[in-house]
């Protein structure tokens, strides 16, 4: 992975002395909350229902056993003993005191890490593959271009009062794991017709209120442009983007009211002044691209004749070997879930004991590396098969193991009611209330990949419009209900929703979504998915089973 | 009022003008607005004339004015109003102007750093601004990653 140089290192160390500063200036009168408010965002540090929350920047979603050694220490010491990752594949801690956060930021800047831009109207964390590097599907690695818009956009000096939040997400792969069609921008690693690679680029997709697919305004971008090309969207998004009215400031909606051609001509023009000024040398490509280059993989047969073994004679790993293991471009090795969604805890949440664990086995099993997927799971990318009996039986014991990596219980959600100062209504205790049904797991098996999708308010930070079933929180007269919708996707076939009809109460909901469950079982055909099922008959038949006896 | 002005404290004869008749003598600043109308006017002036530009201006109708002007002033209403930057660097870098390029207004000291680093050269502070306190804003970061109008390279051809 990346290793920061003195000049990577200086610059944290400054921004973390810079917050210092801004916080005592904050706490002695003189910054007042409205000026210090953008300031503190940009360093990731909410002020939350209960305490501040303060979300940490994980660069695509890669952790090394020492960071996360870090991030177990931030939690013991500061916090309440656990963290919380998110869709962003970031980490958030739920209970921080002001005054440490400057603490925290120097802690963080020991082991290369920081809260730059996790949060203010910037550009955030470029989110990525959480298989990059070693998925069987990729085209090239996109984490050397990660690294790369994380430098260029890191303090960037023109764009750090955009009209809104900017989120930019690359994929290197044919199945798309980055939801790049829901992203400001979205680049897509692809080959044209001479053989080379470049980036595909979408712009204007996004969740929360107003949910849009991206639309592509450059097929092909040599890598070479790929800088300038950013800066010119940004460019025409700074300066023609609505700062009239917060839920109409996103890129989105500039695009969608000027017209994709025309917004695309905009940028090209833009473009066109400064691409010869901004070229991406490839020696800096390179340079970055040596940061990732393939572990040492030890040469091992493609089938490990004891782990073979283990499957016939124990079911349990078996059945976590199916859904919590995928395969690895390199014969003998296999990515590996840790599941942060055990039945009856908040989805994402690990406490400082597992994340020391769990670098203890980064450390023995997967070169010292871990990732965060968008959907709040962790995978150990690297590890060898002859490993996976012995780490299956670590993880049960650190309760990592809930073998349900892609079905119905392993839900993004958000933090809702219980911690967040936006939301209209809980999140995590509905989560645990569809796990609630499952008691028997080879009931959640049968029902296959079903992506549940939960958030709290309208703004979406569980992506519930790209749910396969999407649920949102709403607040009518005081009380917790909720809207379902089905047939959302983030994949290559990205789609929003269709809302199945009025909204539940917080008691009922686990029960429509059994009925939901059920629905599917009674029409699908042969191994056809749920996904498929709906966009196949529709919502119609979900709504009858849902609303006719209810 | 108070500026700093290249890195130090330094004086400042402009007066900014919004629709009161023009004074006698000494330097003004006017409108964008006021610019285009009365430029015929305001361009025989013996004393300088000065353009301020509002966050929603384009700088299509200054292309042909801007390099003779001694000084453009960016006018920030609200200091989370970030369209200022890029006019700045598309007054340096498209434009060329190499003119006193000010920042006026809602700002903090905070946006300095990023503000040097677009291209303005010179802030205006109400007059019982700590001005020390306001020269330290540029000093908090020895490392910059990309190019901007101060440098024209990005860090990684000088790593």
């Amino acid at each position: 992975m990346y290793q920061y140089d003195h000049y990577d290192q200086t610059l944290v160390n400054e921004r973390a002395a810079q917050f210092r500063d801004q916080t005592r200036r904050f706490l002695a009168g003189e910054l007042s909350e409205d000026q210090y408010r953008p300031l503190r965002l940009m360093n990731g540090l909410y002020v939350q229902r209960h305490a501040p929350m303060l979300r940490v920047a994980v660069p695509y979603g890669l952790l090394s056993s020492g960071q996360m050694r870090m991030l177990a220490h931030i939690a013991r010491k500061y916090d309440r003993g656990y963290g919380h990752f998110t869709t962003r594949q970031n980490i958030q801690f739920n209970w921080p005191k002001l005054e440490d956060v400057p603490d925290i930021l120097d802690d963080l800047a020991s082991v290369q890490m920081h809260a730059i831009q996790t949060s203010g109207n910037c550009i955030r964390n470029t989110t990525s593959d959480h298989l990059a590097g070693v998925a069987l599907d990729e085209l090239e690695d996109p984490r050397p271009y990660c690294e790369i818009i994380r430098q260029w956009s890191t303090l960037h000096p023109e764009f750090a009062f955009l009209p809104r939040k900017f989120k930019i997400a690359i994929s290197g792969a044919e199945r798309d794991r980055a939801a790049t069609q829901l992203h400001d921008i979205g680049l897509q690693l692809i080959k044209n017709e001479k053989g080379e690679t470049g980036f595909e680029v979408l712009v204007g997709g996004g969740l929360g209120r107003t949910p849009i697919i991206g639309v592509v305004i450059r097929p092909f971008l040599e890598k070479q442009h790929l800088l300038s090309y950013l800066e010119a969207i940004l460019r025409v998004y700074n300066l023609h983007g609505r700062r009239d009215n917060k839920y109409k400031a996103r890129i989105k909606i500039l695009v969608k009211e000027t017209g994709t051609e025309k917004f695309a001509e905009m940028v090209e023009k833009e473009w066109n002044a400064i691409c010869d000024q901004m070229i991406l040398d490839q020696a800096e490509i390179d340079r970055v691209s040596a940061f990732f280059q393939p572990h040492p993989y030890e040469t091992l047969p493609t089938i490990d004749p004891s782990i073979e073994e283990k499957k016939q004679t124990q079911a349990e790993f078996a059945a976590w070997f199916r859904h919590n293991t995928v395969a690895h471009k390199i014969p003998g090795y296999r990515a590996v879930f840790l599941s942060l969604k055990p039945h009856g805890k908040p989805p994402g949440d690990m406490t400082d004991q597992q994340i020391d664990a769990v670098a203890d086995l980064m450390d023995r099993m997967s070169f010292g590396e871990i990732r965060v997927t968008h959907t709040q799971n962790l995978v150990m990318a690297d590890v060898r098969q002859s490993d996976l009996f012995t780490l299956w039986e670590e993880l049960r014991a650190l309760d990592l193991a809930t073998a349900n990596v892609g079905t119905a219980t392993d839900m993004i959600t958000c933090p809702g009611l219980d911690f967040c100062s936006l939301a209209n209504a809980s999140s995590i205790p509905v989560a645990n209330s569809i796990q609630a049904l499952f008691d028997n797991l080879d009931y959640l098996y049968d029902l296959g990949e079903i992506r549940i999708n939960i958030s709290g308010c309208m703004n979406g930070c569980a992506h519930h419009t790209v749910g396969h079933i999407g649920i949102l929180g709403v607040d009518k007269k005081g009380e917790e209900w909720y809207q379902i919708t089905l047939g959302g996707s983030s994949s290559n076939d990205a789609s929003l929703g269709e809302r199945l009809g009025p909204s539940v109460p917080k008691s009922d909901v686990s029960a429509v979504v059994e009925r939901i469950f059920l629905t599917y079982r009674d029409l699908r055909e042969a191994e056809e998915s749920f996904l498929d099922t709906v966009r196949r008959i529709g919502i119609q038949p979900f709504q009858e089973r849902v609303y006719d006896s209810h | 009022m108070t500026v700093i002005k290249n890195g130090q404290p330094a004086d400042s004869a402009w007066l900014h003008l919004t629709d009161e008749a023009l004074p006698a003598t000494g330097a003004i600043t006017v409108s964008l607005d006021r610019w285009l109308k009365e430029k015929a006017e305001l361009g025989t002036r013996i004393e300088a004339v000065g353009v301020r530009l509002n966050a929603c201006d384009s700088l299509d109708t200054l292309v042909q004015d801007v390099a003779a002007l001694p000084i453009v002033v960016l006018d920030m209403e609200a200091f989370t109003d970030g369209r200022c930057f890029s006019q700045a660097r598309l007054l340096r870098d498209r434009l060329g102007y190499t003119g006193e390029l000010r920042a006026r207004g809602d700002f903090l000291r905070d946006q300095m750093f990023f503000l040097s680093r677009v291209g303005v050269n010179s802030f205006e502070f109400a007059e019982d601004t700590p001005l020390e306190d306001r020269l330290k804003a540029f000093a908090e970061f020895s490392v910059t990653y990309q190019s901007a109008s101060d440098t024209p390279e990005p860090l990684y051809r000088r790593r």
